[in-house]
């Protein structure tokens, strides 16, 4: 780790002036981000802790949105959500270890779009708004590639809203050593439309199963999905399995979702 | 009836208390007065010519005391290999040089370049990022045949990636070859068994300390045997003698092999603190130990099993490729011959076997011991080559073992690759094996796995291990550069409690719970009235430390034999008390009796009169009452087991779940079964993590890929099933003293083999022809295998 100074704001107001100063960065649960400064990945001139501010934290439910604040830990998410919204509390519950999701955020996950990370497939699939101290982003627009998304420079997440689906299901298929998401499939109802999302397989992050989507459309069975092929062309592939094992994966994961429905 | 103290009881594990309080001195834990933190400066590049190094910035930057480069060790000797190999032709194998620092070469990523040390470790690690290398990145060479076959070189000086070229027992080759190119019937397997980082739960910590007034030396280091570091890093590295050189291995946390061998480290910071008249204190990070400690296996091999008409084995020839890593660390030679060769017999009654291994220089992690070390390779092979050539020939793949185990009659059996089993009854352990693992209840099983969509697969092996390796005469010829003995004073305290000051060193074994008990059995007294010293050349008297499962086989009888040399001259105090001739002595239960009659007195009045000898023949005896004893056993010993596991593989993912697993060994006697079956616990999850999960894999530029537990799959608990553990069977040990034989390895030894034994059989029987996957057997491979 390489020095820099911390702030830990009460507010949101202050929290957003501590952050348009050069080389500043925001800190959350700091599961993603110890660790990079740990290994000297990282350098900024301050971290600036969202985790002291009260209008960052909690889960609010009601006109079919569950809505979760940007700093509300997995563990808070997955209880805020039970009742509400089961597949996003199963999601939430089951990220990491039982440290991790005493720390890690919603906001957190979001922003970093990490590639394997579950949230984002539950975003994306629901088509949530990412509600940022500037503006509303919808999931569609949010992702923008692995590690990449929408935020500008010293802009926060404040909120996520979650249109809570007619039925919604997440699989999760591990990765043996980091538990995250070799392959994850979230799969939402809305009447008789359906969203995909897929993470953990593809070179540019989380992304919607178009051909999934419409497959399902009106007949939302597993067996919709049976004469599907994923192309394995762009998806990852590592020591821990081929792009054509992802590209079989997904459509497993997405045939347990749906069938989990 | 279990015991409730003594040999036999399981009495609770009485360094817990400090380990589970937080208690624990750790090597970490330590801090010397006015110490320096060394960061070491590593190659980020696995093979390529050290232009030059420019300390220049770092030495100038805040905190810094000064940085040492490989030119500071010029003179200085190398980290030696501890075990010369012959190879097949009479040569002495390639032994190139390994400096403590790099010198004109990086030979893998993580080789030490520079050490700086600081103020702090965080200036250090400031520092050493300015430290600039101008390295001349060559092509580097991580797979094995590609390293045999003109791939670039790791030591130019060799000429070739060659280290030696092994053949056992050589005299058997061509009949070998009569007999499997007559047999009715040749199995064949190729395999690879996979590298493994051994992720100690303690990484490696070396302070090195310097008194100028009295020009000693004192090493705290993270060892499993700090007289062999005394030994090692002073002859033949620093030429520092043994009475200006002490070396403390305090509570080490874990070890399996990782901290046997001497690390340059070690080296740096006893060095160090002699140059700066100050202690020097280096800690691995988590990432440093990936890439520094010495990692296990890594062998890939062709193994012919040739049997007869009837499934009788005729003869086994196999050929290894293993892996040595950029350098030879301290045990690596002996790995892939002496413990691995000498193994391939197994349970079985083979007339003819031939061994041949070629050690390969590649540009990786030097690789060593590793729990089993050896063992694990020769039993996998083994045992998956017999259960291809039981599916090949349509038998039952346990009675063509039983058809071919060595009978309990056959015993003390010489095996046609240079050992003597001296005990053993392989068929009563599968028998046993049979009943705890209820392989009759199997189909049932199987049938409820089907109708849930999975397929579920039975796995059984045997394995047979060498432990408490030996003897030292035998070990001299055949290379080694040390004994192999081991050695115990025990010194009985004048109010009659003991300490007992053992060579041996428990780094998790719980020593100091299992030697008292041996101890307090035979002299009658409570275990808590003994205590164990063990781990500092300076209180402890020489000895080879605990690897190959040897502390009770060997340390364990040195105590013995000191403990009876006490109980033979507290009789003759005792006789003396008595008025009595010596052999009319009896002791018993802590008190010394005249036979015969009522007379008799208490163990703790003899050990006063030992201390203050007012009444005391000093004519004859002199007064005191402690004993030292070296003990070289005359064999090996031969631990045996069964282990069976069950899987179901889900087909369409290709991932294995291991429903149970089921062990029946024979250790011998038991001096404390709670902590055997622990021992083989641990044993078993590395053997699942081996066998499912673990796989150091570089890239073709010899980066790690497997860096971190991100990468890298540890077993985890819900990854282990609930171990069904037995060790009823026991043929004890016929050459030391308490009839035992070592149980430390066993489950990482016995475990791989029946994981995969189980996957392939969870195929075979759900239509998939797969033959063999190599471990890890991980999702991925599974449904490559299944959709090949
Ligand atoms: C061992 C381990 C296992 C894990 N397993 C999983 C898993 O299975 N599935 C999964 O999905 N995740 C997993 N994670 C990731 C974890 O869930 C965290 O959510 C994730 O690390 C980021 O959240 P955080 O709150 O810790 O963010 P931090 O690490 O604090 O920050 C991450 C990044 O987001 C930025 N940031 C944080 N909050 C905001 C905000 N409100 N607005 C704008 N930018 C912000 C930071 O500046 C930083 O760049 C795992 C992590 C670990 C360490």
């Amino acid at each position: 780790m390489y020095n820099f100074d911390f702030e830990r704001p009460s507010s949101l107001a202050d929290a957003i002036v501590a952050l348009a100063q050069e080389d500043s960065q925001a800190l959350a649960g700091g599961q993603t981000l110890i660790p990079t400064l740990k290994n000297r990945l990282a350098n900024p001139a301050k971290l600036v802790s969202l985790m002291a501010i009260d209008d960052l934290q909690g889960v609010a439910v009601g006109d079919g949105v569950v809505c979760v604040k940007a700093a509300t830990t997995h563990v808070a998410a997955a209880a805020g959500a039970a009742g509400s919204f089961p597949a996003l509390a199963e999601l939430a519950g089951n990220i990491g270890d039982p440290a991790v999701r005493n720390r890690g955020t919603v906001g957190g996950s979001l922003a970093n779009n990490d590639p394997s990370a579950c949230y984002p497939a539950a975003a994306l699939a629901t088509g949530a708004t990412i509600v940022t101290n500037l503006r509303e982003i919808s999931a569609d627009e949010f992702f923008t590639g692995m590690f990449g998304t929408a935020l500008g420079d010293g802009e926060i997440i404040t909120e996520v809203r979650f249109p809570v689906p007619d039925a919604a299901n997440y699989q999760k298929f591990e990765q043996p050593a980091s538990r995250f998401a070799l392959v994850g499939v979230f799969v939402a109802r809305f009447g008789d439309r359906a969203r995909v999302a897929v993470t953990g397989a593809s070179e540019d992050g989380v992304f919607r199963w178009v051909e999934a989507e419409s497959a399902l459309f009106g007949n939302f069975t597993k067996a919709s999905l049976d004469g599907l092929e994923l192309s394995p062309e762009g998806l990852i592939g590592d020591i821990h399995g081929s792009a054509e094992y992802r590209a079989h994966l997904t459509k497993i994961m997405a045939g347990r979702a749906v069938a989990a429905c | 009836m279990p015991k409730d103290f003594g040999v036999g009881a399981s009495t609770k594990r009485r360094e817990d208390v400090r380990f589970l309080t937080g208690n624990g001195q750790y090597t970490d834990d330590m801090n010397v007065h006015g110490q320096a933190h060394v960061h070491f400066v590593r190659s980020e590049v696995a093979n390529g010519v050290l232009k030059s190094v420019d300390t220049s910035a770092a030495a100038a930057m805040a905190g810094v005391v000064r940085v040492f480069t490989g030119a500071d060790f010029e003179g200085v000797g190398g980290l030696p290999c501890g075990w010369q190999i012959t190879d097949r032709h009479g040569e002495p194998m390639k032994e190139p040089a390994h400096p403590v620092l790099a010198q004109g070469k990086v030979r893998h990523v993580g080789d030490p370049i520079a050490a700086v040390v600081a103020e702090t470790a965080a200036q250090a690690r400031d520092a050493a990022e300015a430290v600039s290398c101008e390295i001349e990145e060559q092509p580097a060479v991580t797979d094995m045949k590609a390293a045999l076959g003109g791939g670039a070189l790791v030591h130019d000086e060799i000429g070739s990636n060659l280290c030696y070229d092994w053949g056992f027992v050589e005299e058997n080759r061509e009949a070998v070859e009569e007999a499997i190119r007559g047999a009715h019937h040749v199995t064949t397997l190729e395999l690879t068994n996979n590298r493994l980082i051994p992720n100690a739960m303690e990484p490696r910590v070396a302070i090195g300390d310097y008194n100028p007034s009295t020009d000693e030396s004192t090493l705290y280091t993270t060892s499993q045997n700090p007289h062999v570091i005394r030994l090692l890093m002073g002859a033949f590295v620093l030429g520092l003698p043994e009475h200006k050189l002490r070396v403390v291995a305090p509570d080490v946390g874990g070890g399996f092999g990782s901290k046997i061998f001497h690390y340059a480290e070690e080296a740096l910071c006893t060095f160090a603190a002699r140059q700066l008249k100050r202690a020097v204190k280096w800690t691995a990070s988590r990432s440093e130990s990936f890439i520094t400690d010495a990692h296990g296996r890594d062998h890939v091999t062709k193994i012919e099993l040739a049997l007869d008409k009837d499934g009788n084995f005729l003869a086994i020839r196999t050929e290894t490729c293993a892996n040595m890593g950029a350098y030879l660390s301290t045990f690596s030679t002996s790995v892939p011959t002496w413990l691995h060769g000498t193994l391939m017999a197994g349970n079985y009654k083979t007339p003819l076997i031939y061994v041949n291994v070629k050690a390969v220089f590649t540009n990786t992690v030097p690789v060593d011991a590793y729990r089993g070390a050896g063992r694990p390779e020769a039993t996998f092979q083994l045992e998956r080559v017999i259960d291809k050539a039981a599916r090949e020939l349509n038998m039952n793949p346990i009675e063509l073992r039983r058809r071919n185990f060595i009978g309990a009659d056959e015993f003390p059996y010489s095996t046609p690759v240079a050992v003597q089993y001296d005990t053993g009854n392989y068929q009563a352990t599968m028998d046993k094996l049979v009943d705890i693992a209820d392989i009759d209840g199997f189909s049932g099983r199987a049938e409820s796995s089907a109708a849930r969509g999975k397929l579920r697969g039975l796995g059984v092996n045997c394995y047979i291990e060498a432990c408490g390796i030996a003897p030292s005469n035998l070990v001299g010829q055949l290379g080694a550069r040390a004994g192999l003995y081991e050695s115990a004073t025990v010194r009985v305290n004048a109010t009659g409690s003991v300490t007992v000051m053992t060579g041996s060193h428990s780094h998790g074994q719980g020593h100091e719970t299992t030697f008292p008990q041996v101890v307090a059995d035979m002299l009658g007294i409570e275990e808590g009235q003994v205590n164990i010293q063990h781990g500092d050349t300076a209180n402890t008297p020489m000895g080879m430390g605990t690897y190959g499962s040897r502390s009770i086989a060997v340390g364990g009888a040195a105590m013995v034999r000191a403990t009876e040399k006490i109980i033979s001259k507290a009789k003759k105090i005792a006789a003396h008390l008595l008025e009595a001739p010596e052999g009319d002595i009896e002791f018993k239960d802590g008190s010394f009796a005249v036979a015969g009659t009522d007379k008799s007195v208490a163990w703790g009045d003899v050990c006063l009169a030992a201390y203050v000898p007012h009444n005391y023949p000093l004519e004859e005896l002199e007064p005191g009452l402690e004993e030292t004893a070296f003990y070289d056993p005359a064999n090996f010993t031969f631990p045996a087991g069964a282990y069976a596991c069950e899987v179901e593989v889900d087909p369409e993912t290709g991932k294995v779940d291991i429903c149970s697993f089921a062990a029946a060994d024979d250790f011998g006697n038991v001096i404390n079964p709670m902590i055997v079956d622990g021992q083989v616990h641990g044993g078993i999850a590395q053997g699942i993590g081996q066998a499912l999960l673990e796989h150091a894999t570089y890239d073709d530029n010899g980066q790690l890929l497997a860096g971190s537990y991100m990468d890298y799959a540890m077993p985890r608990a819900d990854d282990v099933p609930s171990l069904v553990v037995d060790h009823s069977c026991q043929t004890p040990c016929t050459h030391n003293p308490l009839g035992v034989k070592g149980c430390g390895e066993a489950g990482a030894i016995g475990s791989p083999p029946a994981v995969v034994n189980a996957v392939i059989d969870a195929l075979e029987r759900g239509g998939h022809s797969v033959g063999h996957i190599d471990m890890p057997v991980s999702p991925s491979r599974v449904w490559a295998a299944i959709n090949g």
